[in-house]
């Protein structure tokens, strides 16, 4: 507000009309925004709107015209789904997958992001710049030779199978999110900790992990929308046991037909990750900044 | 003791990424059932496999307006974003698509790209457009009754007898379906000749039992709404149009004295607008496109936004004082100021537009895969979608790791130099 301040004082007849003229100056820009914003929510409101609809209605006619008489709405593709133990059983192999590949990547990662950050030994530098560098690795890279290693381990098909492929993944940037953030704890927090005698493991457990709570959220609402909504992994390393995209990607084969089923299922499988995202917007932005701008 | 904080992290790197990394480089030099040592055969193929060289194409397509686009359009948002108060309302309706998984995304995209414009979204929006500008026409096809009448439905039907100010011209028609013709038309009557004008009727020249063609008979309908064009005496440039009325009569007053000839114009057989098939074979790679940008708006726009929060305020303050326009500000400050910003976004999506599987799969039926494949997505399906093409998969997914290297680079580089 110092700009302010520097200004010679205008009377406050001028300062009315110059916020008139600013408000209508941006009107565009509100209207711009609104068209964008309208655009940007037509495509998920279709698929809502249409997974309201019985199959005779979706064929109808397009999913506008009903979107102003909700009395045409219907919960019954919603209960069919639910009826359907194919997906049922999907969802249930998704959720057990998501909460297993987000939990286990995220204690090993901060277990090394911290001897990484706060413990000296040689050649760690490296270590740290392989991590970096394993980032970049396509899964495409790793489906052929795991697809046969699964096979002779049996873990093909498995729950354990996927969520042990989703954690390693999901390490190296769990481990270059979580060590820069452990790098900026004060060092003089964890010599005091040090000076009183605590161990490693205890310095970890009382006081880096604690500290580390905001990264280590960003990262877990991160990995439940990957794991979650990932399609390549569960495709290729399941088979009965697939988690509910992979599960739905074969029914994509006949679109038109399938739409009662793939309707609900897709915005039923969409609305998890929308909730969460919703509740933990705040650290889905933040993870998303740390990930990117450095 | 650091090894064991570190040796669990090290036993999944070193069997789900490290040990297949090395083991698809060696297994590309491998036929595709593995038993025989067949050297840069799988390369040689790769880079003469048809589908592969699509993909490569599209992926180059890809890359060469997807970084692009999505940055200029983050810039937009955030931009624009910046001067209102209800920005986090619009933050999250374009936030959203991110949060969706790509598979739900494919099914929300052809709802939207549905053929037909009464289903599917973006065609009806297209009709919509179209209604403005240009209706269907009243008629499908017709042919002359007489030889007095030439051309074709698309080029419109022209009377080859020149006509001038006080002539009737008639314009016969055949070979119309019945469907079209209203079921209140009304016979059609020879109409009288007007001074200084030309008159006319476009009529079915046709009635149970035949009829004399070319000459207008009761029985006959006349056909409302064709458009007739008033065209100069070569018959190519229009010079007026009027549309028929009941009865199928038309005028054209005041006409100057001179030759003219009278044709039914195209605009009679418009065909109706049936929408593009967007899942089709020619359109398939920019509908994943769109439907890609929609998701990936939001996390450029958040990313920038938090670039643009950082510019400080005075710098801009300063050269609006100075009289700079808002758009100056924007191009010689703002821009400059976010590059570092907007070059993660870039790179971000460059290696995002390699990595992309999930939406081709999604989206793209099947009859157009072939047309809309990349890179990732050709890797999977030449080796697990029923292929198992291994040695030709290996071969892809060592291109891809190839395609990375330049990024793997420059993120080492810069660690290494904040490491200092």
């Amino acid at each position: 507000m110092a700009v302010a301040v520097e200004r010679p004082p205008v009377m406050i007849e001028e300062k009315r009309s110059a916020k008139l003229v600013r408000m209508i100056a941006k009107a565009p820009v509100h209207l711009v925004l609104m068209f964008i914003a309208i655009l940007w929510l037509v495509p998920t409101a279709g698929l809502f709107i249409t997974s309201l609809l019985t199959p005779a209605d979706q064929t109808e006619g397009g999913w506008w015209n009903f979107l102003f008489t909700p009395s045409a709405w219907t919960l019954e593709n919603y209960t069919n789904m639910f009826d359907n133990d194919s997906i049922v059983d999907a969802l249930i192999v998704t959720a057990q997958v998501t909460i297993g590949a987000t939990v286990l990547p995220i204690l090993v990662a901060s277990l090394a992001a911290y001897a990484l950050a706060w413990i000296e030994f040689p050649g760690r530098d490296w270590v740290f710049l392989t991590v970096v560098a394993l980032l970049l690795v396509p899964i495409q890279m790793a489906l052929i030779p795991m697809f046969r290693l699964y096979n002779t381990f049996s873990l093909f098909d498995t729950i354990p199978g996927l969520i042990l492929f989703h954690s390693a993944f999901a390490l190296p940037f769990a481990i270059f999110l979580l060590r820069n953030f452990f790098a900026g704890i004060p060092r003089d927090l964890m010599e005091a900790a040090r000076i009183d005698g605590a161990s490693e493991l205890r310095l970890f457990f009382k006081v880096v992990l604690p500290l580390g709570i905001p990264a280590i959220a960003s990262l877990a609402i991160f990995q439940v929308l990957f794991v979650w909504n990932d399609l390549l992994i569960g495709l290729v390393m399941a088979q009965n046991n697939q988690p509910i995209a992979p599960e739905l990607a074969s029914q994509l084969r006949q679109f038109g037909s399938n739409l009662d089923v793939l309707a609900p299922a897709a915005f039923f499988s969409a609305v998890i990750p929308l909730t969460i995202f919703a509740l933990f917007q705040r650290y889905f932005v933040q993870g998303l900044l740390a990930g990117s701008v450095k | 003791m650091p090894l064991t904080f570190l040796l669990p992290a090290a036993f999944f790197l070193g069997v789900w990424v490290v040990y297949p990394t090395f083991s698809t480089m060696y297994r590309s030099l491998f036929s595709d059932r593995g038993d025989r040592f067949v050297g840069i055969d799988n390369y040689e193929r790769m880079f003469t496999d048809a589908s592969v060289q699509t993909a490569i194409k599209n992926n180059v397509l890809w890359v060469l307006v997807i970084p692009a686009g999505v940055t200029a359009i983050g810039l937009v948002f955030a931009v624009l974003t910046e001067k209102v108060r209800w920005a986090p309302a619009f933050k999250i309706a374009v936030f959203i698509p991110l949060a969706v998984s790509l598979f739900a995304v494919g099914v929300i995209w052809r709802i939207m790209y549905q053929e037909d414009p009464d289903r599917g979204v973006i065609n009806a929006a297209i009709v919509g457009v179209q209604g403005v500008i240009g209706e269907k026409g009243v008629l499908s096809s017709a042919r002359p009754s007489t030889e007095a009448l030439t051309g074709t439905p698309a080029g419109g039907l022209t009377l080859q007898e020149p006509v001038g100010p006080g002539d009737v011209a008639l314009l016969g028609l055949t070979a119309i379906r019945a469907t079209e013709i209203p079921e209140d038309s009304v016979d059609a009557i020879r109409p009288e000749p007007l001074q200084g004008g030309i008159t006319g009727v476009v009529w079915r020249d046709f009635k149970p039992g035949g009829g004399t063609p070319g000459e207008v008979e009761s029985e006959e309908l006349g056909i409302a709404g064709v458009t007739v064009e008033l065209r100069e005496a070569e018959g190519r440039r229009a010079l007026d149009s009027t549309t028929t009325e009941e009865g199928g009569a038309f005028a054209f007053e005041d006409v100057e004295p001179g030759q003219y000839r009278v044709a039914i114009g195209s605009k009679t057989f418009a065909e109706p607008f049936d929408g593009f098939s967007w899942l089709g074979r020619g359109l398939i790679t920019p509908a994943i496109m769109i439907a890609y940008i929609w998701v990936s708006a939001g996390f450029a726009m958040v990313i920038t936004a938090a670039g643009l929060s950082s510019i400080p305020r005075d710098t801009l303050e300063a050269a609006r004082t100075d009289g700079a326009t808002e758009l100056q500000v924007f191009r010689r400050i703002t821009v400059p100021l976010l590059a570092p910003v907007l070059t993660v976004v870039f790179v971000t999506q460059i290696i995002a537009c390699l990595k992309i599987f999930d939406l081709v799969l999604a989206i793209a039926p099947g009859s157009s895969r072939n047309d809309a494949t990349l890179l990732a997505f050709e890797m999977w399906r030449r080796s697990f979608s029923g292929q198992n093409l291994y040695g030709l998969g290996s071969a892809i997914s060592t291109f891809l790791l190839l395609l990375f290297i330049p990024f793997l680079i420059v993120n080492v580089r810069r660690f290494r130099a904040e490491a200092k």
